[in-house]
């Protein structure tokens, strides 16, 4: 295959250069440093083959955080570049990358980790499980994930980046318009990654319906459970059309089919309409568990049990159902018929419907309790009035007629960040300082938080809002420049601005989290907010079987009537039985190496050499199925003396942390 | 806590401010110069009037809700009340936004028709087709009827209906006049139509907002509407003295380029219709090689132009500034029937 090792890298860019050293000086010192301290057995045993449901969500949200800082450096580079008219800070190729990159990654590789991974520490909890339905499965989905993030991030030191948008449109993207590797790094990386994804789905699928405990009916979940039941639902139902798209789009960049070219009888639409089949559903993937979160944490800051559940329930099914239904609206200037554009202009205003009845469930939530302003809360608050914004925009943008001005703009632009950041986002962050705790024994520093909260949120507005009003002024999206006389100058600079104290506010998130992991009281109880559902029934961190005991329920917020009504006992030494719990496996971690390596020898279009890296796949499942490792039990012993220890204390002699 | 009042506050009076302002100040959204883009509008202003009015009242809601059920020091002993929801009001809250839906989309729908046709009052004039195809980085104007080409620019008469039939002779584009109507996009091999009209004389900017690669921030061109006499001058001046373009020159013309304005005496419509699904492509796929980063295989289809009458050769291959190309990779070309070499 004569590799060419001066193309192999991408060389000529200083930027990118200085990034290909400071890569290899971060690994080579990672890898001294774990060698050093001697962390790799702990590293290795403790992490990398864990089943945990607990650890593994852990590790998605590490790794959403990770993603989170590569996509808002991207995002900083595209407002540094258009802060002033004619900036030469980055060249067309450049930013083309780079916005395509930065939509890529925070979709994929920074919503969706950080939800999957809060989903998976949550939701055995809230339903008193010990662990989801297929724990290895639910491994190797992280890995694959972590398998398509790292295939997505090396192309821009190694092949170059994807160029064409993230979405990806024909014919642009095919070899005709986009020839060299960087598109097919695309096409394998969100190809592995979605697999995981979609493996994820099933298996939450059947957490939730089969892993309930004792009295807990459907009607009796926690918001966040039923959010994230339904999301796995549009996941398991959306992600094979992604599945699909990409193999197709896999076949004409490397094998030179003609699916979506537009030579040989390919049709480029075809792919627009598969890849929104898949990609609006997908906004509601990420929003729906999001919506979850909100609405329990809310619940506990307010102290009230959710308003109006039942259509809450009802509302997030109708969203889902609708979130199949809309899709054109993502291409209604194609020149579709007016009946055409009228049908998905209706379906998507209708999605304000139970999206409204949403927001004024959560108001009256509040109403008539007492609201705590937690960190946590003041995101859950700060989303309504902005994902309001972002809600009225886009219905303005469902009117067909009316988006023929606004479409492919910065209103656009603006409209989805005004969506995806209050509505994905926040939530995000109010359940990284909600269920912190939870995870790690000790909270997050409120004060920090808080300068957190105000940073981000006000740099979020200052950076979006002239957003609307430049693209009604004709500014559109992609655009690496601008000549003066447009007159966007000021209003992109106030952008930039808004950008760089959006960047301070995240950079606040990362000291909290050193600072608290260094300073934090560690002796906080298990239920530090006095909250409503089972999460919080147990010990704080949590112990690696979850429960001794499988908690029973009778209401919903199961947690909040058993504290009222006393129920909370300790626990007898005969009550207790021994627990079965998974092995840890290296197959998973195998399995994402095996992918990430015979998909990387596929992006480079070495087709036999990817055939044959993909053989160890098959090896992994082979052995996979002779594996009859059937667990082990936590003795007796070590239950009762682990639940004496947590339960002793548990809501006595603790601070009050909510301020 | 009252910092979160306090920001709802300065939030809820900046968007009514920015709005506000955005209805007077210049955006050229809100400055239609001709019916259809004015008939937009009209629906525009509809919907951020009815989505005002929802902000307001959500807002004000959550400000006086968060504000008024705060926890004080005087009321930590309070305990709220169980309460599961009224079905009354979870009526009134689902009935409210499907009225407000309904109000949005009757004249959505009608809009979404109107702008369809030749706008109202215009029918009984002929209108004025205008061919535009979008190449890599440039907008083809031919006028069928009067035999002449643009590229970059497009002279219209004023208060006449112009009727454009647009489609793309590669990547997709989007054709978007905004003061004068709603964007389409141009597509290869099919055909899109837009209607408009300008009231006056007058300047108005034209771009694609469809990404399509490197040269896409570049691609703007003017429309220029004039009086029926000046344009009927500028048509006679172009036959007499614009160049006639040869195919030679206008396949030149398709390659990823940025020109400036050109005009010609004759049409390509002669040679090619791109909106014809079994039309030749007229693809350059080593020209949009990045230059850095691993080449990858190129596969070009025998549809292509360049193998009319068996000829191989690409003539332009050598001189083209853009083109990264050597003839040293292209051990890499096996999969494809890569021309050139």
């Amino acid at each position: 295959m004569g590799i060419k090792w001066d193309e192999f890298f991408v060389t000529g860019d200083p930027l990118i250069f200085a990034s290909q050293i400071g890569i290899a000086l971060t690994l080579v010192g990672a890898l001294a440093g774990l060698t050093y301290f001697k962390k790799w057995n702990y590293l290795w045993s403790e992490w990398f083959t864990t089943v945990d449901h607990k650890k593994i969500g852990i590790m998605y949200i590490l790794l959403g955080v990770v993603m989170f800082l590569r996509g808002g450096i991207d995002g900083l580079m595209m407002k540094g570049q258009t802060a002033v008219p004619e900036n030469d800070f980055l060249n067309a190729q450049h930013y083309n990358e780079v916005f395509t990159t930065h939509g890529v990654i925070m979709i994929l590789f920074v919503a969706m980790p950080l939800l999957i991974g809060l989903m998976n520490f949550v939701i055995p909890l809230q339903i008193g499980a010990r662990d989801v339905a297929f724990p290895q499965l639910n491994a190797l989905s992280f890995w694959l994930t972590v398998s398509g993030a790292a295939l997505f991030n090396i192309s821009f030191i190694i092949g170059g980046s994807p160029d064409a948008g993230w979405t990806s449109y024909f014919p642009l993207a095919g070899k005709e318009f986009s020839p060299g590797i960087g598109n097919n790094f695309y096409a394998v990386a969100l190809q592995i990654a979605g697999a995981g994804t979609l493996m994820t789905g099933i298996n939450f699928v059947v957490t939730v319906l089969k892993m309930r405990t004792k009295g807990m009916t459907l009607m009796k979940m926690p918001m966040f459970t039923w959010t994230s039941f339904i999301t796995s639902i549009i996941i398991v139902a959306s992600f094979p059309i992604f599945t699909v798209a990409l193999a197709l789009m896999t076949f004409d960049r490397t094998f030179g089919t003609h699916f979506f070219t537009i030579s040989g009888g390919g049709m480029d639409m075809l792919w627009a309409n598969l890849f929104w089949l898949w990609g609006h559903p997908e906004v509601y993937i990420v929003v729906l568990p999001a919506f979850g979160m909100l609405s329990d944490i809310i619940s506990t800051f307010a102290r009230k049990t959710l308003y109006g559940y039942k259509s809450m329930v009802i509302s997030i099914v109708m969203i889902s159902v609708l979130s199949m239904l809309v899709w054109v609206h993502h291409f209604f200037t194609m020149g579709n018929s007016a009946g055409v554009n009228s049908f998905f202009s209706i379906t998507t205003m209708a999605i304000a419907i139970p999206t409204g009845v949403k927001v004024f469930n959560w108001l009256f939530t509040m109403r008539k309790g007492r609201i705590k302003f937690t960190t946590a809360m003041l995101w859950a608050l700060a989303f309504v009035p902005n994902f309001v914004i972002g809600g009225v925009t886009g219905v303005m943008l469902a009117m067909a007629a009316a988006d023929y001005q606004y479409h492919n703009t910065l209103f656009l632009v603006a409209h989805f960040h005004y969506v995806l950041i209050p509505g994905v986002v926040f939530p995000i962050f109010a359940g990284l300082y909600f269920w912190w705790p939870k995870m790690f024994g000790y909270m997050l520093n409120e004060k920090i938080g808080k300068w957190h909260f105000w940073l981000f949120v006000v740099g979020f507005n200052v950076t979006f809002m002239p957003m609307f009003f430049l693209g009604l002024d004709g500014a559109v999206r992609r655009a690496y420049t601008y000549s003066a006389e447009t007159g966007f100058g000021p209003l992109m600079m106030i952008s930039a601005v808004g950008s760089v104290i959006l960047a301070a506010g995240f950079a606040a998130l990362v000291y909290n989290i050193y600072w608290s992991a260094r300073n934090a009281e560690r002796n906080i109880g298990n239920d530090p907010w006095d909250a409503r559902t089972l999460e919080w029934a147990t010990a704080t961190p949590v112990q690696h079987y979850n429960f001794a005991s499988l908690p029973e329920v009778t209401k919903l917020d199961a947690f909040w009537h058993m504290k009222k009504n006393n129920e909370l006992r300790p626990l007898a030494e005969d009550e207790i039985e021994e627990i079965h719990l998974p092995s840890n496996t290296w197959i998973p971690i195998y399995m994402g190496v095996v992918f990430g390596i015979s998909g990387f020898l596929l992006v480079f279009e070495w087709t036999i050499a990817a055939g044959v890296a993909a053989l160890g796949i098959l090896a992994g499942l082979a052995f996979r199925s002779f594996d009859y490792d059937e667990g082990f039990h936590v003795h007796k012993d070590e239950i009762f003396e682990t639940e004496s220890k947590w339960r002793k204390g548990a809501n006595k002699g603790v601070k009050n942390h909510v301020s | 806590m009252k910092k979160s009042k306090l920001f709802l506050v300065s939030l809820t009076s900046i968007m009514a401010v920015l709005l506000l302002s955005g209805c007077e100040n210049n955006m050229v959204v809100f400055n239609p110069e001709g019916p259809i883009a004015r008939q937009i509008l009209e629906l525009i202003n509809f919907s951020i009037a009815l989505m005002l009015l929802v902000t307001v009242v959500v807002f004000g809601l959550f400000g006086f809700i968060v504000w008024k059920y705060r926890e004080r020091k005087d009321n930590m002993d309070y305990e709220p009340p169980e309460e599961h929801g009224s079905t009354v009001l979870e009526i009134i809250w689902t009935v409210i936004p499907i009225i407000i839906i309904v109000a949005l989309t009757i004249p959505t729908v009608k809009t979404i028709y109107a702008i369809d046709e030749i706008p109202k009052g215009y029918e009984n004039k002929e209108p004025l087709v205008i061919n535009v195809t979008s190449a890599d980085w440039k907008w083809i104007f031919s006028y069928p009827e009067q035999g002449v080409e643009t590229v970059n620019y497009v002279n219209i008469p004023e208060d006449r209906p112009i009727d454009f039939r647009l489609t793309s002779a590669g990547t997709m584009q989007s054709f978007w006049i905004p003061a004068l109507a709603g964007q389409k996009y141009t597509m290869a091999k099919a055909e899109t139509q837009l209607y408009l009209v300008a009231d006056n004389p007058g300047s108005y900017v034209g771009k694609n907002t469809n990404f399509n690669g490197q040269g896409y921030a570049g691609m703007e061109f003017e429309v220029l509407s004039q009086t029926q006499k000046d344009f009927d001058q500028w048509i006679k001046d172009v036959k007499e003295t614009a160049p006639k373009m040869t195919l030679e020159e206008y396949e030149k013309m398709l390659e990823p380029s940025h020109l400036g304005r050109k005009t010609f005496s004759n049409t390509h419509l002669d040679w090619v219709d791109h909106s014809d699904p079994h039309s030749k492509n007229y693809t350059n796929p080593e020209m949009y090689d990045r230059g850095h980063g691993w080449p990858g295989k190129i596969f070009e289809d025998k549809d292509n132009y360049k193998y009319k009458d068996g000829n191989n050769e690409n003539s332009n291959h050598e001189n083209n500034e853009n083109m990264n190309h050597k003839e040293s990779e292209t051990e890499d070309s096996h999969g494809g029937d890569h021309s050139g070499h």
